[in-house]
């Protein structure tokens, strides 16, 4: 039988990193259940509260990473535990303190973050390259909108066609917009959810402060995760300009006939509610309502959509960490997608579409589905 | 002596050492000795002790005091102590004044000087005030013998028994047509397993034919004017579309009657017809037509049970009929709705077919009820498992944060009842067991050992997607078994969710209507949590059973009898005082703006329409200060906290 030693240091610096509400678990389990990875792996987020509530914290072990942050289990802990702040809590201890180690491919892409100002390790000046040949302007004084693409769809070779496909729509209904290229950074929400705060905090500064200083008013996000840390992290920091998601954007183009459909897209398809769009941000129906008003295409759902979507595994930056086959939420989700019949399996987040490719590649299934983002759709059919 | 003359005395408690460990209180009598017009100052140990109250007695009899300042305690507990004493001794209990030097001095500092300073602040402060304070008059007005009970469960049954049984005159009102309420609908109860229907027919029948107990079921409270002593009450008597007087209780015209509708009654899960008498046992034992299922009111032809009635009792022109009561006090009864699980859509109620509620299962496992008594599936066969799910609603801030007190014992008791008379197993998920009652712990031991497994965690989902063999056709629970520490997936046939007890829907409208309030709970409040249980703000008026909070049927009789007790001692001293702190309207500065009149939360101010001025009525007034601070042309003051009163009190804490 062990003495029961509480490690006070850990505990208080989890506290202080704004941990402290793993007091009012009451243990009953329910996050325990909810959570994604008890489909692939145990993962006991309660014991985790209890440890944290006992000061027994195994920051050591794997478990201090898994949480992909996807608010399935905050969404519905009887106790309104808000889990994924001690989860966020428990890895800046880790940073902070050196108390166990940190992943290596998470620690490279910090890195990176660090340097470069985006997570893949490419070069600042190459920040704009996605957008060669398609005419998009630098956003000025004068420039009403900005579009924030997100690391992924600037760089990435998969995520550029996101981008592109953003900047084809804009221009098509006419909006004034520009993009700031290598004089912008990572938004720092995996930076923030891995648990390195003063990164977040050097990367929010800089951008909050080349926003100002370019007369940013308001700006429209391809990724949630880029639109959750503006909306709703950078005030805190002393951002002050308004933030949208291209789905809100789109939804509200269409409804006043700025952007209309030409072509039709006859197939069927199932969306994917993307974690930091529908559970952290309440955004549900606008992705829907752009999908139905395409003409021809069919919209079938999955059986966890909306509040009850299963993440695709990316969040809290798991996206940059190693998840091992057979363990990915993405694999199931594509067998959900195609036990639908469906043919594409759409969301709206740079992060699902890099994981669900993955997963469509791995497995093989590219003849039968294909992922794809809402913008790709609706560039398809204007 | 001058009768204008003030002269005060001043009594300063060491509170044992509550107060003297830190207030010096020789300085602090001293110098409550040398302020204008106290003619005595003194300490004692303890003011409110017999020999302390005496200390104040004999002064105001020695030495012709005429006005009282204690300082001590908060005056919640000992204020009426210390007007008594005033009284005792032939002065006017608004002749006193209290300093709290315990709660707003010696306990809030470890720093005896600025206690001290504190309190002399206080103390003359309350000295300045005193000096302005008048006596006032304390009415008595008679009280009215009779009394209203809202709701016939248990608890309005038990509290209108209680009262009629000392020979005084009940009105029982109860909105559904038979008495009963959810004691009624229960199988058996726990922890004794006696059979609900056998403990409560009798006591309901007692009601139905006691000779100070007017029934009125199938009727609402729609108006409620008056105070305590004196209140009246406009009921309204829904039409039963069947005469009372002739009717046989035969039962034909349920028989005939062609039209169905579920059964209140049965939860939901049987049915009943269009004219209905909703259980054999029911008091009065009258059907009532549900126009909304009565194929007459909607299309003008049918009358079967007319044709059958051989009493004529059927009548298709009644009308809801009003009656005015004059009661002196009321209990409020009204109980409990069971809490709507289908929010909750990861369990499946409403999506599966075995997923039930408790109050369902209770009529599932009645004889009496839709399957007779038999626990079966829908399509009619034996469940092989039966999973419990406890805190459903309850213990959940999404939805009810309080524990609801009864589903762990109820679940308990299903477990028992199924192992009775089925051969299935049976899984209770539950978070906490809270088995507190009088021999509730030793039920649950009972339960234990009759086989019942027990797993620990909240369930995340119920679920009909099979993973494996075992799981094929069955409904699967996926739970954290914290205990173990892992997850598992329980298999079961029947889901049973111990669903939460909630307020009434209509519970807002019931606080508007008899000037109640609720708790953050949404329950009704009660006077105080411990001392006060049963009493409300409004006097005269009490609240009791679920209608108060959560509560198993002990607790409930308990407190019905403790609401009765409350009537009785009213009705037999026979009068009420009135509080004096009233507030008067001076007609010459009244403007006769009314902005007054709408503002009174007890409907105390009415309109004089011939000298058109305000008038307040003080036997209603309870002087809350509202018009007082409302009012444009400052015609309205409030006895004892006259601006005189408050402004000698501000100068005395600042100088
Ligand atoms: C599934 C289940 C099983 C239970 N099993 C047990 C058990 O085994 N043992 C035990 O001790 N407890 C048990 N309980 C608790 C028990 O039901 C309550 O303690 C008890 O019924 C409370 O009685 P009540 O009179 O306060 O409320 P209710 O039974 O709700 O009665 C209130 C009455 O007031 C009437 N009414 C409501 N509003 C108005 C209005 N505005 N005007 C006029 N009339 C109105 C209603 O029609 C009703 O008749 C169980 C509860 C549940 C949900
Ligand atoms: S759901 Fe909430 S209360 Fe329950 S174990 Fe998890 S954190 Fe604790
Ligand atoms: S946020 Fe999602 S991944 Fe993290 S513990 Fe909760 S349910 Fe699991
Ligand atoms: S009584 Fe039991 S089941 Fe009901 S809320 Fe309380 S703990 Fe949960
Ligand atoms: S003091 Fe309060 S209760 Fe009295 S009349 Fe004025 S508003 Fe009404």
């Amino acid at each position: 039988m062990a003495t029961l030693a509480p490690f006070k240091e850990a505990v208080d610096a989890v506290e202080e990193a704004g941990g402290e509400a793993f007091k009012l678990c009451y243990q009953c389990g329910l996050c325990t259940g909810i959570c994604p990875w008890n489909t692939v792996r145990s993962f006991l987020v309660r014991r985790m509260m209890h440890e944290a509530q006992l000061g027994l914290i195994d920051f050591e072990g794997e478990d201090v990473w898994l949480c992909a942050t996807c608010r399935a289990c905050v969404e519905r802990c009887p106790r309104e535990v808000p889990i994924i702040d001690i989860m966020r809590a428990l890895r800046r201890t880790v940073v902070g303190l050196g108390v166990g180690p940190i992943p290596d491919s998470l620690r490279l892409t910090m890195k990176n973050i660090s340097a470069l100002g985006n997570p893949l390790g490419e070069e600042r000046e190459k920040r704009a390259d996605w957008a060669q040949g398609l005419d998009v302007k630098s956003f000025t004084k004068d420039t009403e909108l900005l579009y924030f693409p997100c690391c992924i769809p600037a760089y990435d070779p998969r995520g550029k066609k996101i981008a592109r496909a953003m900047a084809g729509i804009l221009k098509a209904a006419g909006v004034d917009f520009g993009i700031l290229g290598a004089e912008e950074n990572c938004c720092g929400e995996s930076v923030r959810k891995s648990g390195d705060e003063t990164l977040f905090e050097g990367l929010a500064q800089s951008n909050i402060s080349i926003f100002d200083e370019k007369g940013v008013k308001k700006i429209v996000t391809s990724s949630p995760h880029c639109y959750n840390t503006f909306k709703n992290e950078y005030p805190e920091l002393g951002a002050n300009f308004e933030v949208i998601h291209y789905t809100q954007y789109l939804a509200e183009l269409i409804r006043d006939g700025r952007l209309k459909f030409t072509k039709e897209i006859n197939k069927r398809v199932t969306y994917h509610d993307p974690c930091y769009l529908g559970r952290h941000n309440g955004i549900y129906d606008e992705p829907r309502e752009i999908l139905e008003s395409i003409p021809g295409l069919e919209l079938v759902e999955m059986p966890n959509s909306r509040e009850n979507s299963l993440c695709c595994g990316g969040g809290g930056g798991r996206i940059w960490m190693e998840t091992k086959k057979g363990e990915r939420f993405s694999d199931i989700r594509i067998e959900q997608a195609i036990g639908l019949g469906a043919e594409f399996l759409v969301t709206a987040c740079p992060y699902c579409i890099i994981n669900f490719e993955d997963s469509v590649l791995t497995a093989d299934k590219s003849e039968i589905i294909q992922a794809k983002d809402i913008s790709e759709l609706v560039e398809q059919a204007i | 002596m001058n009768m204008d003359e003030r002269r005060i005395g001043v009594y300063v408690c060491h509170c044992g050492t509550n107060i003297s460990a830190t207030v010096d209180i020789d300085a602090v009598t001293s110098y409550a000795r040398s302020l204008d017009s106290v003619v005595v100052a003194r300490d004692y140990r303890f003011m409110c002790s017999d020999p302390g109250q005496d200390l104040i007695k004999q002064d105001i009899k020695e030495l012709g005091l005429n006005r009282v300042v204690v300082a001590s305690c908060s005056p919640q507990m000992h204020e009426p102590t210390f007007r008594r004493v005033c009284e005792d001794a032939g002065l006017n209990r608004y002749l006193f004044q209290m300093a709290n030097i315990r709660e707003h001095c010696s306990w809030v500092t470890e720093d005896g000087k600025e206690a001290t300073d504190k309190a002399k602040a206080l103390i003359n402060a309350a000295v300045r005030r005193v000096f302005y304070q008048e006596a006032l008059e304390i009415t008595e007005i008679p009280v009215n013998p009779n009394t209203l009970v809202v709701g016939g469960g248990i608890a309005g049954i038990q509290a209108a028994l209680e009262i009629a049984n000392s020979g005084n005159k009940v009105y029982l009102v109860e909105r559904e047509p038979s008495i009963g309420g959810h004691m009624i609908q229960l199988d058996k109860t726990f922890p004794t397993l006696d059979c609900s229907a056998c403990i409560l027919t009798p006591k309901m029948s007692d009601v139905g034919s006691h000779p100070d107990i007017e029934l009125m079921t199938y009727s609402e409270v729609e108006e409620v004017s008056g105070y305590v002593g004196n209140f009246k009450v406009r009921v309204r008597k829904k039409a039963r579309y069947v005469d009372e007087e002739k009717c046989t209780s035969c039962g034909v015209c349920q028989e005939k009657c062609p039209w169905k509708a579920p059964s209140e009654f049965d939860a939901g899960i049987g049915e009943r017809k269009a004219i209905y008498i909703p259980f054999p046992q029911a008091v009065p034992n009258i059907p009532v037509i549900d126009t909304e299922t009565c194929v007459y009111f909607k299309t003008g032809k049918c009358r079967a049970c007319e044709k059958f009635c051989e009493a004529e009792a059927i009548d298709f022109e009644q009308k809801d009929q009003y009656m005015e009561l004059e009661v002196g006090n009321i209990i409020v009864a009204t109980g409990y709705d069971v809490f709507d699980p289908s929010p909750i859509t990861q369990y499946g109620y409403g999506r599966y077919d075995n997923v039930l509620t408790g109050i369902e299962f209770e009529r599932m496992c009645n004889a009496t009820g839709p399957t007779g008594g038999n626990i079966v599936l829908k399509d009619g066969s034996a469940p092989e498992s039966i999973a419990i799910i406890h805190c459903v609603g309850s213990r959940d801030k999404h939805y009810h944060a309080y524990c609801s007190r009864v589903c762990c014992m109820y679940a308990l008791k299903f477990a028992h009842l199924i192992t009775e008379k089925t051969d299935a197993e049976v899984y209770q998920m539950y978070i906490d067991m809270r088995c507190f009652g009088k021999a509730y712990e030793e039920f649950y031991e009972r339960i234990t050992e009759e086989g019942v497994k027990f797993i620990r965690g909240k369930v995340s989902e119920v679920t009909d997607q099979a993973i494996s063999e075992e799981e094929k056709g069955k409904l699967i629970l996926v739970v954290e078994d914290t205990l173990l520490g892992s997850m598992v997936r329980v298999p079961a046939d029947m889901v049973i969710l111990s669903t939460a007890i909630e307020a009434r829907s209509d519970a807002e409208q019931v606080v508007r209507l008899f000037s109640l309030s609720r708790s953050a709970d949404g329950f009704f409040l009660e006077r105080h949590p411990k001392l006060d249980p049963v009493a409300t703000m409004t006097d005269g008026i009490q609240v009791v059973g679920c209608c108060q909070g959560p509560k198993d049927i002990p607790d409930t009789v308990a407190q019905a009898s403790a609401g009765a007790a409350r009537v009785l001692a009213m009705i037999s001293k026979g009068k009420v005082e009135l509080e004096g702190i009233t507030a008067v309207v001076d007609e010459e500065q009244c403007s006769g703006c009314k902005t007054c009149i709408p503002l009174c939360p007890f409907n105390a101010i009415s309109f004089d329409e011939e000298k058109k001025v305000s008038g307040i009525n003080e036997a209603l007034c309870k002087g809350c200060g509202t018009c007082v601070a409302a009012c444009p042309s400052a015609a309205i003051t409030q006895r004892h906290f006259t601006t005189e009163q408050i402004m000698a009190e501000l100068e005395g804490v600042l100088v």
